[in-house]
């Protein structure tokens, strides 16, 4: 299976471990992996801000590089979902882009998703030595169907033991530019998310995107809590390390 | 546009009172997940809870899509049975009617159910100094009445409303010894209600739905004052949206399965009530008049438009409920009538995208509103098209658009991108020092006033996966 993995932009500046741990997992799912060198942005930035021309603009860059493989691949809910559900709103005026725009979103997937129940991952290389919950981000779960499958996955790390939080699926309070836009609002929410989540008793907290995890890590820190770990599901399954 | 004077252009601050305020703070959460679940323990019930949504969406659309139709064989169906149908094509124009129909009946006293389309058109400020007496009586819009305040909801008005606070202003309406006992507390406003009903001379009702083929009312409440009102008084005037019709019994039975379960997670609400005509011979109670005011009040202008969808509507509450950004901040911070997900939608579309300038952006784009809507209206959509409506019309900051067309354009340009996000990794890696933990953020101190912005690894992924590729 040849893909093209889609590493995303917030993982490339912030947090690259997750793109290595997501390398990993495909590889030894049996996966031929491409990183195109020049991919930056779904445009999911542009698109929830009302700009579609912005974000219209970095859809043609993805489909160009990404539509010669076989699967997409994308470390985050976010951006996979943007790609599936939103890339074809982007294109609605246009019939022949619009239909290769839907092949790409055919063949996009969310990491976990697709190391289930496309690749049919058997083992996870990594191994854990604690308590986890796992946090539902809200693309992947609600755009994406993404809910069993990290937790399938969580199930095969040895070591691991996975506690359940209040309100998983409720939101952090992320949101992309809403966290800056309505700073306070966003905070009060992430609160919750982290009460929930030093309730549960777990020594980390897993989940499958990066903006959520910076929130929920920064709110964290933030009121006291340097104990809490804060790990991508792809880092906990590969065992990679980010430092 | 008239009605309740929109605050809406002051989103933002009324947010951050609302964040400061640790009274509703606590009473958001007590209230906080009881709705939600409620509701989850009795969609079951319905089998293909799916299916039963894609039903629904569908009728509504059928309603929508001949609503002339449908009101005009509702009109003659009512007004067969005793009624008069009047249309108002403002809230302003709803007082106006109501003002000169208590003119008409010679009325001094309003005993009113719950009606969103009152608050719409500030009817009770109207009454008031037309001299009639209005009187709220769903125990939630009584209180408000008593503290002076809007509904922060479009079911349960004075959710953001602790025990103490309302027994406070009972024993100030009413005089009696202060109790903490809820049930004590409702009798209390029953006695004083009960009275009123019997002197009211108008009872005013909203209405969940009309049916075009009986000419009915179908109302929906949990404490029984709705019948009270469209049965007591001489003259009953119901005042609903002209979306509200609906073409057959079949459809509000249809309805009628989604909303209550949707709204408070019950089965059916304690009262259902269908109102046909007036007072016949014969009859033990009913008015002896009977109006319905149709109101417009922006709603023809989303037919045909991106925001058709949102006519769909029943009014349960279930967006808000599963609202993270309302469950945070309650109903008054969104400024007008109608908050949450669907008031976000509606705001901007009644009173002026202008007008409700954060509202669209008032939400993480979280989905969940859209999940539960019982009529499938796709909410999170609909926020995203005013905001591109925003765009289109200029009405974003500059500095905003500026930040998002920077980084698109730099996000096209590969080179230039890989060297702009390696000197941000390495700038943000230094500005977190030893705990990798940015406490300020240059250009995003929203962001760092309440919680850290952990910092990047230093390095991009690009760049350590191409020296990796090199060597290896
Ligand atoms: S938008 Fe949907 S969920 Fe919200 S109140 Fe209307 S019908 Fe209910």
């Amino acid at each position: 299976m040849r893909v093209g993995l889609f590493v995303t932009c917030l993982v490339d500046l912030m947090r690259p471990s997750i793109g290595f741990a997501a390398l990993r997992l495909l590889e030894a799912a049996g996966c031929e992996v491409v990183v195109p060198p020049a991919q930056t942005c779904c445009g999911q930035p542009g698109y929830n801000s009302g700009d579609r021309a912005s974000a219209r603009a970095l859809a043609c860059k993805v489909l160009d590089e990404f539509e010669r493989f076989e699967y997409v691949v994308a470390p985050s809910g976010s951006c996979s979902g943007m790609i599936r559900t939103h890339y074809p709103d982007l294109f609605r005026d246009e019939p022949v882009a619009l239909e290769r725009v839907r092949a790409l979103c055919a063949k996009t997937y969310e990491l976990t998703d697709f190391l289930v129940n496309v690749a049919g991952l058997q083992e996870a290389p990594g191994t854990f030595d604690g308590r986890v919950t796992y946090h539902d981000s809200c693309s992947g779960l609600r755009e994406m169907g993404v809910r069993a499958q990290p937790r399938a996955l969580l199930a095969k790390v040895a070591g691991l033991e996975l506690l359940e939080m209040k309100d998983s699926t409720t939101c952090c309070g992320f949101g992309g530019t809403f966290a800056v836009k309505f700073g306070d609002v966003s905070a009060a929410m992430v609160e919750k998310k982290c009460e929930n989540i030093a309730a549960s008793g777990a020594d980390a907290v897993v989940l499958g995107d990066l903006g959520c995890m910076l929130n929920i890590e920064g709110r964290l820190r933030r009121r006291g809590d340097d104990r809490t770990r804060v790990l991508h599901v792809a880092e906990v399954l590969a065992g990679e390390r980010h430092d | 546009m008239t009605g309740v004077q929109p605050q809406s252009l002051h989103f933002k601050e009324r947010a951050a009172a609302e964040l400061a305020n640790t009274q509703l703070q606590s009473n958001m959460r007590r209230f906080g997940g009881r709705f939600v679940a409620a509701r989850a323990k009795v969609l079951h019930e319905l089998g293909d809870f799916e299916g039963m949504r894609t039903a629904a969406a569908a009728a509504r659309d059928r309603a929508l899509a001949d609503l002339d139709v449908w009101i005009e064989r509702f009109e003659r169906e009512a007004t067969r049975r005793g009624a008069t149908v009047l249309f108002a094509e403002t809230g302003a124009e709803v007082a106006d009617l109501v003002l000169e129909l208590c003119r008409r009946h010679g009325v001094r006293k309003v005993a009113k159910s719950k009606s969103m389309l009152s608050e719409e058109a500030s009817l009770n400020q109207r009454l008031a100094s037309a001299g009639v007496q209005p009187v709220e009586t769903d125990l939630g819009e009584y209180i408000l009445q008593l503290a002076h305040e809007p509904p922060s909801h479009i079911i349960a008005p004075a959710i953001h409303k602790s025990t103490e606070q309302i027994a406070d202003l009972f024993v100030k309406a009413h005089g009696r010894a202060r109790t903490l006992d809820i049930p004590q507390l409702t009798r209390e406003a029953r006695e004083v209600l009960r009275g009123h009903f019997l002197t009211a001379d108008m009872g005013i009702s909203g209405g969940n739905f009309l049916i075009a083929e009986t000419g009915s009312l179908a109302l929906v409440t949990n404490e029984g004052n709705g019948r009270m009102v469209t049965t007591l008084p001489r003259v009953h005037v119901c005042i609903t949206g002209i979306e509200k019709v609906l073409p057959t019994l079949e459809d509000l039975s249809l309805l009628m399965r989604l909303l209550p379960r949707s709204a408070t997670g019950q089965s059916i609400s304690n009262y259902f009530t269908m109102v046909t005509g007036t007072r016949q011979p014969g009859d033990r109670d009913g008015p002896d008049h009977m109006y319905f005011i149709l109101v417009d009040n922006g709603r023809t202008n989303l037919v045909g438009g991106d925001m058709q969808e949102m006519l769909r509507c029943i009014r349960c509450g279930a967006c808000m409920n599963h609202c993270p950004v309302y469950q945070t901040i309650g109903g008054h911070a969104y400024g007008w009538v109608y908050p949450g997900p669907m008031g976000s939608v509606l705001t901007p579309t009644f009173i002026g995208l202008e007008n409700a300038l954060d509202l669209p952006h008032a939400s993480t784009l979280c989905g969940e509103c859209g999940v539960v809507c019982p009529v499938k209206i796709p909410l999170p959509e609909l926020l995203r098209k005013l905001r591109e409506q925003q765009v289109d019309r200029g009405l974003r900051p500059k500095s905003e658009m500026l930040g998002i067309r920077v980084w698109s354009w730099l996000a096209l340009r590969p080179r230039l991108y890989a060297l702009a996000t390696r000197i941000a990794a390495r700038y943000l890696r230094f500005q977190g020092g030893g705990r990798r933990m940015i406490r300020h953020l240059p250009f995003g101190a929203a962001w760092t006033r309440g919680r850290d912005m952990p910092a990047p690894a230093g390095k991009t992924f690009r760049e350590l996966f191409a020296k990796k590729n090199g060597a290896g």
